[in-house]
């Protein structure tokens, strides 16, 4: 069984998780072209490999953020969105 | 009717001819390169040597032939989708299919069944008079039947599904069948091969060349090849194909998972499918059910399976067929979907010039194996797509035009 680490409720059977995406990074709605506003709608990142993800526990409503290969499924590790990345989304 | 096995077994030349050649080498240039040995590539293979007698093409797999998708399906075939776009593209497929066996001259055991899909709930009710309208004005045997007329096609079902979510109507197509998946890939590529197609095996390209937005060649572990045509055909491996030249893609990855029981005494005769329960069901002429679910609930690029797939999906065969308790589980594997949003397929041209796209096949890629071989085909012979396919073309998802295709199987809607 997989298990996912919960940064709030530490190791959980990965059933109680619902998968949230890949962290991507919106445009300006108001800036954006409709090129670069589609890209974003549609667009993803599909070929395997390290990257980030949003994670939602399920029992306790936790969002938060997971570091995982897509390639070998290995979970780096997990943490709640913090300042960190937030200043990394938004300031680039 | 296929007559090859009979006249083998008459004749004194044993043993009988190899499927495909072994190629030395790669050649130096191509005038068409398709990556990807599975169903979809070895049949645009054969429809471009047999129907535009474009025979220097080389189809390079990194695996073995349908190594992918193409063996790892559950073999059914149908037409009964929501678009009239979907239902005519479908529809074409079934018809090339029942000519197949004897093109091929190898029997596909292709296996008309008739297709139960099951509504649980008043608004699957409603999805399933709506594709039986669609389908039957697009000239397609399909009807919506009630739950009595499911039981008299299948006495084991227990209409009640455990209590839970009862049967309460049902979208019946008769056509709709299982095929011998691996054959058909074998098929193709042994007509293909026949014609001059070099298939090579255990080739993986690695990159692909584009000099001011054209193809221009493509990288591999056995060398360099000139070509100015690629066509990508590699399901799950998609994202990573369309990388090498820059492209984006609205597709996502998922395994999807299926197995087989231990042989029983033949009892199911038609092809049994509930979208509430993520379940699929037909019986195999050898007597194992073959069993599939919905794809997985996160994106990841391995074929792995897990208990949890084998737990959830015998709980929910358990609720339409409980006498199966006792039965054993004899394999469980897992194949690639690429999965795009709105669940059609994206086909044809794309904005690098000689780069040819055959992809978001997760979870309805077999059943098209033929139209999609024939279309695509069509498409890098004369360099532009056939109506059928004008739907799927990736500049789609620009254009807002989504195609929205809700009869895919296995996927929650």
């Amino acid at each position: 069984m997989k298990i996912l680490n919960c940064p709030i409720n530490g190791p959980r059977p990965v059933q109680e998780f619902v998968f949230g995406g890949e962290l991507r990074e919106m445009p300006d709605p108001d800036a954006a072209t409709d090129a670069e506003w589609t890209d974003y709608v549609y667009n993803r990142n599909g070929s395997p490999g390290p990257r980030r993800e949003w994670w939602y526990h399920l029992a306790s409503g936790t969002w938060f953020i997971a570091e995982r290969d897509t390639g070998t499924n290995d979970v780096k590790k997990t943490y709640l969105y913090g300042d960190e990345i937030r200043d990394e989304v938004e300031h680039g | 009717m296929p007559y090859r096995l009979i006249k083998y077994g008459l004749s004194s030349k044993h043993p009988d001819k190899r499927m495909f050649r072994e190629p030395s080498g790669l050649k130096e240039s191509y005038e068409a390169v398709i990556i990807g040995a599975g169903g979809h590539g070895l049949a645009a293979a054969y429809y471009l040597a047999r129907d535009y007698g474009i025979t220097d093409v080389a189809v390079l797999e990194k695996g073995y032939i349908g190594a992918g998708g193409t063996g790892r399906n559950t073999a059914i075939i149908r037409s009964n989708y929501l678009t009239p776009e979907g239902v005519r593209f479908y529809d074409e497929s079934i018809r090339l299919f029942k000519d197949l066996s004897n093109d091929f001259d190898l029997n596909l055991f292709y296996s008309e069944r008739g297709h139960f899909t099951l509504a649980h709930s008043d608004s699957s009710i409603r999805t399933m008079r709506w594709r039986a309208e669609v389908n039957k004005h697009m000239g397609v045997d399909s009807e919506y039947v009630e739950p009595e007329d499911v039981k008299a096609a299948c006495p084991p079902i227990d209409l009640t599904c455990g209590g839970d979510a009862p049967i309460m109507g049902a979208l019946y197509h008769p056509p709709g069948a299982i095929a011998r998946h691996d054959a058909v890939a074998w098929g193709y590529g042994a007509g293909a091969d026949e014609r001059g197609v070099e298939i090579h095996q255990g080739t993986e390209v690695t990159g692909i060349d584009v000099k001011s937005d054209r193809v221009v060649g493509v990288r591999t572990n056995k060398g360099y090849v000139k070509t100015e045509k690629v066509l990508s055909a590699v399901a799950g491996w998609t994202p990573s194909i369309a990388d090498m030249v820059g492209l984006r893609t609205p597709l996502t990855v998922r395994p999807l998972q299926a197995c087989v029981t231990e042989p029983l005494k033949p009892f199911l005769d038609k092809i049994m499918v509930s979208g509430s329960l993520h379940v699929y069901v037909s019986q195999s002429s050898r007597g194992e059910l073959v069993m599939g679910g919905s794809t997985d609930p996160y994106e990841l690029n391995s074929m792995r399976s897990t208990l949890e797939f084998a737990e959830g999906l015998s709980g929910h065969m358990l609720d339409l067929f409980p006498f199966l308790s006792n039965v054993k589980i004899l394999r469980v594997w897992a194949g690639l979907c690429d999965m795009t949003p709105d669940f059609a397929p994206i086909m044809g041209r794309t904005p690098v010039d000689g780069f040819y796209i055959d992809a978001g096949w997760g979870t309805w890629g077999f059943k098209a194996t033929p139209v999609s071989g024939k279309t695509m085909a069509q498409t890098v012979a004369t360099d532009k797509e056939p109506e059928l396919i004008d739907a799927f073309r990736l500049s789609r998802f620009e254009d807002l035009e989504l195609t929205g295709e809700k009869g895919a199987a296995s996927v929650g809607h």
